[in-house]
């Protein structure tokens, strides 16, 4: 790369980067997200698996909200707050994941089926709508459930059911960049698919990638969240699973309020969180919302 | 199911979807709905082609796996995998599921041990009553939202609005279950928290009151997690509108403020916003099978759920398969209905 190429990336980055900050809600989501990935990646450090091992936990069970127990216990006496902090790492993990096998199949879909007129791009766009009117929790949990709940599988029903917005988000900008004169010139001086696809499109459609990334991990993490809920999780402690077990053992009438709302409180932060910086990150790179959206 | 925040791009591309698919000429309605109506055709039989090669990725053997870990005799697994038609080759078994499909014939459930069509049968109606009153709530209080918070972008109200939609956005539609269920259920002890009906309950019109004090903490449920994306939807398209030369034209021309909305402003924005409604009933589905889980509603989402704890593998079956095709038909119906209220699309 030139050094002429280096300072003119160095400087979108900073009027991107200048963009982003002025966008209040931005900066708080990106905060929070930045708080609890550092949380959920030096877990190791302070706690290990055992915090939600119930033979190794020994707490009174449903105990309220203590000094020793921050944030009360569940019904096998094990510390809510030691778990949410755990089970972080796979909500987090998953969604992260999950959102990128979803975006990647997008990305390669849309790129494709707006690159390729005729009967490919046709077919494309045929088994993206497909896939678009399945309807996505539901298959979601037929795949988790015939597959068996491991991490990968969950992760990838989450990412096979989620891709075709992407999709169709990603052909229009590619039919966009398309239509432009300095891709006839590529063309014309012998840039084949792959050169342009790679070279000339993705680039271009690279920035509203990011947005859509952001905003599908949010929903990753809501749809893992449910598919543990509803009973297809991937066996290890999340905030979906905690939840799980918060209405298997009656946490409502038992009046365990901790137990219910904790880990729901963190699957709100941080898809709120994501959510923020998805809208943010949209708003920046979008021109065309800069003025409308507050 | 990112959709509501990226919601004027998704709006834009199905609105353009139609006209450019069908550019090279004038179509008749009828023309249109047909092809549509072949397409839709295709996707259902996508479904089920899909469905028969899914339900034999199951790992190990699938008289084993629905048996159920019961034991049986050598004998016994021999019969039922023949009784089953699993022992003839895999395309003769594909031709007859499909066969019996078609003839609407599902299989029998092994849990219960009746038809799967006619489970399906009996849970059909609380749902529709369910996922019905909620919808029409769900929409008639998002639109009108949408439209008070997009008219005066920026007012208080419009940034309180989108404040709220974005929080239920981000809320999952089972842990809203789970507080109300909580908050109203438990401790104010003011709704039944599950089932459809009392044990006691009365006849005729108290019965009709009995099932609706049952039916308020699930339908509040699912309306909230629904409806911030029929606000911001709205929202975002009275916005593209607000923005047009005929608006301005018609405030030049000194028509009031609520006739421009009422009469101009809304009608056009509701356009692409009543077909999202349609687009996204594949959302109020997943919504509906959370909601009948947390709150032990008897319908075909809990019977879903049901099926899949168990699990129980004909019905999982039969019952995707009908919510899949089900959607399918909402979703052309609505093309078509769009097709029909927008003369844009219609000329083009």
């Amino acid at each position: 790369m030139s050094a002429i190429t280096r300072t003119r990336r160095r400087q979108a980055l900073g009027r991107f980067w200048d963009g982003f900050r002025s966008q209040r809600g931005g900066m708080a989501g990106l905060i929070v997200l930045g708080v609890a990935v550092t949380l959920a990646v030096v877990a190791p450090l302070f706690i290990d698996e055992g915090v939600t091992s119930v033979v190794q936990n020994t707490g009174p069970a449903f105990d309220p909200p203590s000094l020793a127990y921050p944030f009360g216990t569940d019904e096998s006496g094990r510390s809510i707050l030691l778990m949410v902090w755990w089970g972080a790492r796979t909500s987090l993990l998953i969604g992260f994941l999950a959102a990128l096998v979803s975006v990647g199949i997008g990305t390669v879909f849309g790129i494709a089926a707006g690159h390729f007129r005729g009967w490919i791009g046709a077919l494309l766009m045929r088994v993206t709508d497909w896939f678009l009117v399945l309807p996505s929790l539901v298959t979601a949990l037929v795949l988790a459930a015939i597959l068996g709940g491991s991490t990968f599988t969950i992760i990838m029903a989450i990412g096979v059911t989620s891709w075709p917005s992407t999709a169709r988000l990603i052909r229009a900008q590619t039919l966009a960049v398309e239509a432009r004169p300095y891709i006839e010139r590529s063309k014309a001086l012998g840039g084949g698919h792959w050169h342009i696809t790679t070279r000339h499109v993705l680039p271009n459609v690279a920035p509203l990638l990011l947005a859509s990334t952001t905003l599908e991990v949010a929903s990753a993490i809501v749809t893992e969240s449910t598919l543990a809920f509803l009973g297809v999780s991937a066996n290890k402690t999340s905030w979906g699973t905690m939840l799980r077990g918060s209405y298997d053992w009656n946490a409502a009438s038992a009046g365990a309020w901790w137990y219910i709302l904790i880990p729901g409180l963190c699957i709100l932060a941080v898809v709120m969180a994501f959510t923020l910086c998805g809208r943010a990150l949209e708003t920046v790179l979008n021109p065309r919302l800069r003025g409308a959206k507050a | 199911m990112t959709a509501p925040l990226e919601a004027a791009e998704p709006a834009a591309a199905q609105a353009a979807g139609p006209a450019d698919d069908h550019r090279p000429a004038r179509r008749g309605l009828l023309r249109y709905a047909l092809t549509k109506a072949g397409g839709a055709l295709l996707s259902i039989a996508m479904v089920i082609v899909a469905t028969f090669f899914l339900f034999r990725l199951l790992p190990g053997d699938p008289v084993r796996n629905l048996a159920q870990g019961r034991n049986m005799t050598p004998d016994q697994l021999d019969l039922e995998r023949r009784r089953l038609g699993l022992d003839k080759p895999l395309v003769d078994q594909f031709f007859d599921f499909v066969g019996q499909t078609l003839r609407l014939d599902l299989g029998t459930s092994y849990e219960y041990k009746r038809p799967v069509l006619e489970l399906i049968g009996q849970r059909l109606g609380p749902t529709l009553l369910l996922a019905g009153v909620g919808l029409v709530i769900a929409v008639s209080l998002g639109l009108w939202q949408g439209t008070r918070a997009g008219w005066r972008p920026g007012s208080r109200f419009d940034r309180f609005s989108t404040a709220t939609s974005l929080l239920l956005w981000s809320v999952p539609t089972f842990w809203l279950g789970l507080l109300l269920l909580m908050v109203f259920g438990a401790w104010l002890k003011i709704f039944p928290s599950r089932g459809i009906e009392s044990v006691d309950a009365p006849d005729g019109f108290g019965y009709v009151l009995d099932v609706a004090w049952h039916m308020v903490l699930p339908c509040l449920t699912l309306v909230g997690v629904v409806y911030a994306q029929y606000l911001l939807v709205m929202r975002s398209s009275l916005l593209d509108e607000v923005g047009q030369d005929y608006i301005n034209v018609a405030r030049a021309k000194g028509l009031r403020d609520d006739d421009l909305r009422r009469r101009h402003a809304v009608p056009n924005a509701l356009l692409p916003t009543v077909t999202l409604v349609f687009m996204r009933i594949g959302f109020v589905v997943g919504g509906a099978v959370t909601v009948e889980t947390v709150f032990s509603w008897p319908g075909l989402g809990k019977l879903f759920y049901d099926a899949i704890s168990v699990p129980d593998f004909t019905l999982m079956q039969g019952t995707f398969m009908l919510i899949t095709v089900a959607v399918i038909i909402m979703n052309t119906l609505a093309d078509v209905v769009y097709h029909v209220l927008d003369p844009r699309v219609r000329s083009a």
